[in-house]
């Protein structure tokens, strides 16, 4: 429903908890193949299979990784606070709809249940323009110019048709590595230990930087916002005066493997988190973050 | 000169890739024709399958889209939904309508969906090589039944026209086939009135049509035709199985 929906050009958005995204994955592959621009929203809560009811970031790897079959990706935006998904949320459509790519939104549980206060945008009005989406199925008849017929697929049968298909989704790919990274540091110039955390975690990690520079050790966050693409090079960047850095999540260290990518073996990374739908505390990330100030 | 018979424009100049006497051709010009003839011009959009009509895409002229299998009727639903005005059909056949999509058949039926869905039913998965499918008849030979379709084993082939027509949501359900040029009319007039009541607001719509595989059923043309006439028609009788547009007339 949600391919046919988004092939006319309206704006359309799924939503769904990490089982039921699961089960969306058939139809959000084709969508990637297919080239349409749409926005997805998984609130995240534990696995595998049903696991839990609660808040997790189990959906990492499905998110940023893959998920359904082929060589796509989906521009993957986690948020941290109500605010930011809504700040998100008004650009998410355009940047779809600008590299004809799914946007996915990765939230967690404790951040879809959670009350907020939130300064709301100017709403705006949209409408389908033909023109600007001549891909789109909005009304074709023999005689029309034939470029013009909609034609929603992602089949390209000969290996010479997928190649150049696949090239050209590789170039969107590459150009939104270009354009559109996002990540937030806090506290990261003068950091000895850099906790790098996203969403919901992110936001317990800044209170434990908090925490610990009270106690006088100098910490930071690095917060990815994007997490496909992975701002790796902001990373690296921020990671050159630091002493080690921390990756802390609701998982079982699922983004760590990015942070590794990204300062390639130059710092020490160490893990906390939990795995079955606990949340980091304060306290466990500040335990952790001397024990490795004392080197154990 | 006076033009006694043209290709009606809603089908490409492309050439069909359908083996000799497959009966998908036959079907894609009667509902080419019927696109035609429903007068909605450019506000059409077609629905094609996973199956040999795969390409389905590349012969109506018309808006089209690609399913992943078995989900056309879903597809189909958001495109009516974004596109209330516009004439929304799937072309799926019995693997994927009948096997992997029965949810998403049985709920557009079951929503009332305004959607017109041509069903080919040749009793096989044919683009795959010819295995058994659940509308595979009872001692058919088919690569996975190679001892012939066990009812014990398999069950007995589902009846999808049937099925539906016990749906509250199901308006207009007919079995046809285009085995004779008697029957090529009948299934012609079936397809033209979904697209009409499709038109009038009505849903959902399915015309099932018996089909032939000859190159997986090893059978020539003509004998597989036979074939069709004297298996598949006791089981699968053609007919109108619900017309709720009838009622009462
Ligand atoms: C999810 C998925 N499963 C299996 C296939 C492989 N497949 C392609 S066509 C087909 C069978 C189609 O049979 P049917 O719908 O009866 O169409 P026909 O070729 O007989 O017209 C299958 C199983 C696929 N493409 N996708
Ligand atoms: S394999 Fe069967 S269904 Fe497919 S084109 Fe050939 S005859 Fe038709
Ligand atoms: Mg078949």
């Amino acid at each position: 429903m949600f391919y046919g929906a988004a092939a006319t050009g309206e704006r359309v958005i799924t939503s769904s908890s990490s089982p039921g995204v699961s089960l969306k994955q058939e139809g959000i592959s084709y969508m990637a193949g297919a080239r349409l621009p749409a926005v997805i929203l998984n609130v995240m809560r534990g696995g595998p299979g049903l696991g839990s009811i609660q808040a997790s970031q189990g959906d990492y790897f499905q998110a940023t990784k893959g998920g359904g079959n082929g060589d796509y990706h989906l521009l993957t935006y986690a948020p941290a606070s109500i605010q930011e998904a809504i700040d998100i949320m008004m650009f998410a459509y355009d940047k779809a709809e600008k590299y004809r790519v799914p946007c996915l939104i990765l939230a967690d549980g404790i951040m879809c249940q959670m009350m907020e206060p939130v300064e709301m945008p100017e709403m705006r009005d949209f409408k389908v323009d033909p023109e600007a989406k001549p891909w789109a199925v909005t009304g074709w008849k023999p005689g029309d110019a034939p470029e013009k017929r909609a034609v929603i697929n992602s089949l390209f049968i000969t290996t010479e048709e997928l190649s150049e298909h696949n090239n050209v989704l590789q170039n969107t790919y590459r150009e939104m590595e270009k354009n559109e990274k996002m990540w937030e540091c806090y506290k990261t110039e003068d950091a000895e230990f850099i906790i790098t955390a996203f969403g919901t975690v992110a936001r317990i990690a800044k209170s434990a930087a908090d925490q610990l520079r009270a106690e006088g050790i100098k910490v930071g966050v690095f917060r990815p916002i994007t997490v496909w693409p992975f701002p790796y090079e902001a990373l690296k960047e921020v990671a050159e005066n630091c002493k080690a850095i921390l990756d802390v999540e609701a998982n079982e260290g699922q983004m760590k493997e990015d942070v590794l990518l990204a300062v390639a073996g130059t710092r020490q990374v160490e893990y906390f988190g939990h795995c079955g739908s606990q949340m980091p505390t304060t306290d466990e990330i500040s335990k952790k973050i001397h024990e490795m100030k004392e080197g154990r | 000169m006076s033009v006694l018979f043209e290709k009606t424009p809603y089908l490409t100049e492309k050439p069909f890739h359908y083996c000799p006497g497959c009966n998908h051709g036959i079907i894609h010009r009667l509902v080419a024709e019927c696109l035609e003839e429903s007068g909605m011009g450019e506000k059409i959009a077609g629905v094609a399958p996973v199956g040999c009509s795969v390409f389905a895409y590349d012969y109506f002229n018309c808006d089209m889209l690609e399913a992943a299998h078995g989900r056309a009727p879903a597809v189909a639903t958001g495109v009516k939904r974004a596109k209330p005005d516009t004439l929304v059909f799937t072309y799926q056949g019995d693997g994927d309508l009948a096997s992997i999509g029965t949810a998403e058949i049985v709920h557009a039926a079951h929503r009332g969906e305004k959607i017109v869905t041509i069903f080919v039913n040749n009793a096989i998965y044919g683009m795959t090589g010819g295995q058994m499918a659940p509308t595979t008849l009872v001692g058919q030979r088919t690569t996975t039944s190679p001892y012939g379709r066990d009812e014990a084993w398999c069950g007995a082939p589902i009846k999808m026209s049937e099925m539906l027509a016990q749906v509250p949501g199901a308006y207009y359900i007919e079995r046809c086939a285009v085995d004779t040029n008697a029957n090529i009319i009948k299934t012609k007039k079936a397809i033209k009135k979904a697209f009409e009541y499709e038109k009038a607001g009505h849903g959902f719509c399915m015309i099932e049509v018996l089909s032939t595989c000859p190159t997986n059923w090893g059978l020539s043309p003509v004998e597989a035709m036979k074939w069709l006439e004297e298996n598949m028609i006791p089981y699968y009788p053609l007919g109108v199985y619900k017309d709720k547009g009838a009622e009462g007339k």
